[in-house]
């Protein structure tokens, strides 16, 4: 899905409709991973309702928005999570979702095999338990395993396996090729954002600049990896990786969340960032209309990345990564590979850190009986 | 599901829009998302759309081509029709 110069700018001033729309199903979550970045946990008592939803996935398929990507929380939590992803399915809309495995049993298997248009990813966040559990919780691995296994059994056939990139996990990329492979299962593996939870983590488990360039000499060889082109900012490094290459927040990507507000993307669940809400509004007028994300489609100010070479190949990279440290929309990306990020953030004369405007984090860490 | 993979374009013979296939229009030209592959393809051109949209009413896309699109740009679109066919956007009819 290589794109032009051209092309890119004209995603750059937004599309009539995303084509990546993120649907947080709900913020209840049986998990209580470290670095969540819609810090979920409890049920929000204002989500949308079974009417609602369906409703939205109206409004979804009349703007011909191809796939939805479905995460949370855990949205297998929700009651109705079948009957609305076999409502959307049913309208020609693509559902991939995202899942932490755990109400993923051999029934559950059977009913997803049976759905045409879903893909499945599940999450790890390290090839064996030892790691991944640091981050997911205790149990969590072998529960996510135990969910890889009932998909194979059932036949559902090639399920993703999804991985965010932190400084213990980049070091096992060959390790989790092994264990793709060994189900049929295809990688996807993205960067970990300093949002939600992750504001705190961040700084202790973002891989090290030298881990980053490895991985994107990784990456070039196995195009076959899914990126969800989340590396962009590593583009920098020489050729482009394959994907738009862009900041696509309130261009060509948005969040809704639970409650039916809509945000500029899955990584900034902040008042910054709230463009409107479907019960409101309606998501259409939110996406065409809302004051924010026309300002977003203005032409970017490339600020201290101007003189820098590399601008045109990774534009100043994630807007919300410069924004959960502290730095300036025009500031490098804290992760930018020539290191000026770091720079930036070693001259903040206070850390600026914010915090998600949405926190629904259990109050206690909960264990995970397997 | 797989459908026949078509890496010889013919253009003497007759195409049209994979029933797998969904269009919907932007300001540069159009979106394509194919179903089955999950693939995202860029028409970038408005009249390459409408091309696309009304290849299948023609017996050939030579005859689509030529009925639709100026002679001197009759290259540049069947190269573009070969390669929406390469990604099963296009589809034998």
């Amino acid at each position: 899905m290589g794109v032009d110069s051209s092309l890119r700018s004209r995603f750059e001033q937004g599309l009539a409709a995303p084509i990546c729309l993120t649907w947080e199903l709900t913020y209840a979550c049986n998990l209580a991973c470290t670095h969540c970045l819609s810090s979920s946990g409890r049920r929000d008592p204002k989500e949308l309702t079974t009417d609602e939803a369906k409703k939205l996935i109206d409004e979804i398929a009349a703007m011909q928005i191809f796939y939805i990507n479905i995460g949370g929380g855990e949205p297998m939590m929700r009651k109705d999570f079948f009957e609305l992803v076999e409502y959307a399915t049913s309208q020609n809309i693509g559902v991939k979702f995202s899942t932490n495995g755990t109400r993923l049993d051999a029934a559950a298997a059977k009913r997803l095999t049976s759905i045409d248009y879903l893909d499945i990813q599940i999450s790890i966040d390290g090839v064996d338990a030892l790691t991944s559990d640091r981050i997911r919780g205790e149990g969590s691995y072998d529960q996510a395993r135990r969910a890889m296994d009932n998909l194979r059994d059932a036949g559902f056939g090639p399920f993703k396996i999804s991985v965010v990139m932190t400084r213990e996990s980049v070091e096992q990329l060959d390790q989790f090729e092994q264990l793709a492979d060994s189900y049929g299962a295809q990688l996807r593996l993205t960067r970990l954002r300093p949002s939600g939870r992750g504001v705190d983590e961040w700084a202790n488990l973002h891989p090290s600049r030298e881990q980053n360039r490895e991985l994107y000499y990784w990456l070039k060889d196995r195009p076959q990896v899914l990126t969800g082109d989340s590396f962009f900012h590593l583009s920098a490094l020489g050729e482009p990786l394959d994907g738009l290459n862009l900041c696509g927040a309130g261009r060509v990507v948005c969040l809704i969340d639970p409650i039916g507000d809509v945000y500029a993307c899955p990584f900034v669940i902040h008042d910054e960032f709230l463009a409107g809400n479907v019960r409101a509004d309606g998501f259409e007028a939110v996406w065409q209309t809302s004051e924010l994300f026309t300002s977003l489609r203005e032409p970017g100010n490339p600020g201290a990345c101007a003189s820098c070479g590399s601008f045109d190949a990774c534009r100043g990279g994630c807007m919300a990564a410069k924004f959960f440290t502290g730095l300036e929309i025009t500031d490098p990306d804290p992760e930018c590979v020539f290191g000026h990020g770091e720079t930036a953030l070693a001259s903040q004369r206070v850390t600026l850190r914010r915090a998600s405007t949405q926190d629904h984090s259990r109050r206690t860490r909960i264990a995970v009986s397997s | 599901m797989t459908l026949v993979t078509t890496d010889a374009f013919d253009a003497s013979a007759a195409w049209q829009l994979s029933p797998r296939v969904s269009l919907r229009d932007e300001t540069f030209g159009a979106l394509a998302y194919h179903h089955d592959t999950r693939r995202l393809v860029f028409l970038k051109s408005r009249p390459l759309v409408s091309l696309v949209r009304r290849l299948g009413e023609f017996a050939t896309a030579s005859d689509a081509v030529t009925a639709l699109v100026p002679s001197a740009e009759h290259d540049r679109y069947v190269a573009a029709l070969r390669s929406l066919a390469r990604s099963e956007i296009l589809c034998g009819s």
